[in-house]
């Protein structure tokens, strides 16, 4: 009998280990597999149990669940069906996600049997400027969330002469709402691999880091297991495969600060300096990590490389609306009933994500707002819900995508609250380089609290205080948390009212 | 607190393990802090003249990230995760019942030195929050019931 049971963080926090542990000490002669988790948080910890049909699915288990999964599955109480057959899943188009769940994520084997390294096996073949322009052609933007060309990235590095160069995936997830790198790296770390092997053929680079953040102890242990395996077969090291040229790359950890999530931060944390931002130009591309050429590139869009060189960059690109190309992985997260992770093509409108594939809230209580792209996001209200998902279309509603997490809030949401929190977060983040950002959230806090007692004087100061830090910041923590602010303040001014009207 | 003669010869082994590596700042302050559960400020010195640094740019990066402590924490270290998706969620109500649980606010420890609180943002568990991690374990749906189990079980 084989069982396959998520080491995901989301399924081991729901209880995951214990739930194999149960399994071992009942029968002790199943093999479980640790796999990804398929995404549906909702469903963890989510069992499945391999049989002549398919794989078979049992979710959420609890320890009490698990004596029936030795008997008759068809009655367990926790029976699902084929997991492959269960309409999440079946409505999905996962090409960046399509063996996470499905694969034991530290097995080689596994992954060349679906599919893993024919990318990198074609990459070999070809010269340096098709493959960049292979990643042009797939119309793949940065999935961390400032939704650049990667294409023109990789042309840059690739043409800029140097005695070293690097590749950099940024891993360090701290949005709020978006746990698709975690997820990837935890269930399918070859294809990050992969997709950086990739990216250093194609740009000239023979070294990559991983940089990931402290608060994925599970991510960072996969991925140096992977690393060492991937080092023993010949993936990584003076030869990649055998035929190509030296490429090698190690796992860094963060320590806990949000602003090393921005692409020059994060390399001077990877120098081993304060993660202080960099003001730009020059590029990263041009002088990156120790002043050489560098490509920083989210974990998702590195790790979205090895299908577009596996299924050729037409395929990729015929997925998508407008200039926003291919799958995103949607994270629809808070107060959501069916949570998760979500592949699918750019173009659903965020009515449709919310209430058809979330299901609503958790609570119950109607959606009153729903924050996309993590902190620095805007808050949308159900009017605006007939957006498409994509990033000129958000843009066009004053919001971005970001890193496609979507946090879904009930009517108990006090969004003053929240407007608070969003400036109180960017003090506490702040690198402290730039005035608007370091000064600006300090002051955005006294005025809200100013709105909060009844100061209606205080609207104006806060508008102009949040068009300072738009226009003056030097990256996206200062610059983009008037989002946050100025859409609870346009979208729901009832609640920056609620103290005035008390006191009339 | 650790003697300094302990500390000199394990931040030196240290140091050597990581001998050649590119930036390697920020990975000997993680190996030093797993070492003793903080970095002692007598490492600091030892650290920057192997970096050939100054002791001050030592210090300033090891008080930039959140995750260096300069004093040892509490027996038990219990993080609650304060972003959004928690906060949709209840983790404020969740928060307070912590801190008056514990009789401490945020960055403190208990006056019996058992539990420290702190902050989190993000464990990236935003589909089953609020979430929170004790000692390094990471536990999802956290309603005020189940602190309270997480809070007895710490002895």
């Amino acid at each position: 009998m084989k069982i396959y049971l998520p080491l995901d963080s989301a399924a081991v926090a729901l209880g995951a280990d214990e739930i194999a542990g149960a399994i071992r000490a009942q029968r002790p002669d199943v093999t479980i597999i640790r796999n990804g988790s398929r995404g549906m948080v909702w469903l963890e910890p989510l069992v499945e149990v391999e049989t002549p049909a398919g794989r078979m699915a049992f979710g959420p288990m609890t320890l009490e669940d698990v004596p029936a999964l030795f008997g008759d599955l068809a009655q367990h109480p926790k029976y699902l069906g084929l997991t492959e057959e269960l309409p999440w899943m079946k409505a999905q188009t996962r090409l960046t996600f399509a063996r996470v769940g499905v694969i034991d994520p530290l097995s080689l084997a596994s992954y060349r049997a679906h599919g893993g390294l024919s990318g990198l096996e074609r990459a070999l073949g070809m010269s340096q400027p098709d493959m960049v322009a292979e990643v042009t052609n797939s119309g793949l933007r940065g999935r961390g969330g400032a939704g650049f060309p990667t294409g023109i990235k990789w042309k840059t590095v690739s043409e800029t002469k140097a005695d070293r160069k690097y590749i950099v995936c940024n891993a360090d997830e701290g949005d709020s709402a978006t746990f698709a790198d975690r997820m990837l790296m935890e269930g399918d770390p070859f294809t990050l691999i992969e997709g950086m092997v990739i990216a250093g053929l194609a740009c000239g680079a023979t070294k990559g880091f991983v940089y990931i953040r402290s608060e994925y102890p599970i991510a960072i242990e996969v991925m140096q297991k992977a690393v060492i395996i991937a080092r023993a077969e010949g993936i990584l090291g003076a030869s990649v495969l055998g035929r190509g040229p030296a490429f090698d790359m190690e796992i860094r950890v963060g320590a806990g600060a949000y602003v090393c999530g921005e692409e020059t931060s994060l390399l001077n944390s990877l120098e081993g300096k304060r993660g202080i931002v960099r003001a730009k130009p020059p590029l990263p591309a041009l002088q990156g990590f120790m002043g050489r050429p560098t490509v920083v590139n989210n974990v998702i869009s590195l790790a979205s490389v090895p299908v577009i060189f596996e299924k050729g960059a037409d395929h990729y690109k015929n997925f998508g609306l407008g200039r926003s190309r291919g799958t995103i992985p949607l994270q629809i997260a808070g107060n959501v009933k069916y949570g998760g992770l979500y592949e699918i093509a750019f173009g659903l409108t965020l009515g449709e994500i919310v209430d058809k594939i979330g299901g609503g809230t958790a609570s119950g209580r109607p959606v009153k707002a729903v924050q996309v792209g993590g902190p620095l996001g805007a808050y949308f209200p159900r009017s605006l819900f007939d957006t498409p998902f994509g990033y000129e279309e958000f843009a066009g509603k004053d919001g971005l995508i970001g890193h496609a997490g979507l946090t879904i809030f009930d009517d108990t949401a006090d969004m003053l609250d929240m407007a608070r929190f969003a400036m109180e977060f960017c003090a506490i983040e702040s690198c402290g380089k730039c005035t608007p950002c370091r000064i600006g959230a300090v002051r955005g806090v006294e005025t809200i609290d100013r709105i909060k007692r009844g100061d209606a004087a205080a609207m104006p100061i806060l508008t102009d205080l949040c068009n300072t830090m738009k226009s003056g910041s030097l990256c996206a923590l200062g610059g983009f948390t008037p989002y946050p602010v100025m859409s609870a303040v346009t979208h729901f001014p009832d609640d920056f009212q609620t103290q005035k009207e008390a006191a009339e | 607190m650790l003697d300094s003669v302990e500390v000199t010869s394990r931040v030196g082994e240290i140091l050597n393990d990581h001998k050649g590596m590119e930036g390697s700042l920020l990975p000997i302050l993680h190996a030093i802090q797993a070492e003793f559960g903080y970095v002692p400020q007598a490492a600091l010195p030892i650290i920057a003249q192997d970096l050939n640094l100054s002791k001050a740019e030592v210090h300033g990066v090891m008080s930039f990230y959140h995750d260096f402590r300069e004093n040892p924490a509490g027996q038990h270290v219990l993080k609650l995760c304060r972003a959004e998706a928690c906060k949709s969620m209840g983790a404020d109500r969740v928060a307070d019942h912590a801190q008056r649980a514990l009789g401490i606010e945020w960055h403190e420890t208990t006056k019996d030195g058992k539990v420290t609180l702190e902050p989190i943002f993000c464990l990236g568990l935003c589909a089953c929050a609020p979430a929170a991690m004790v000692d390094g374990k990471i536990i999802g749906r956290v309603d005020e019931a189940k602190l309270d189990s997480i809070i007895g079980g710490l002895k």
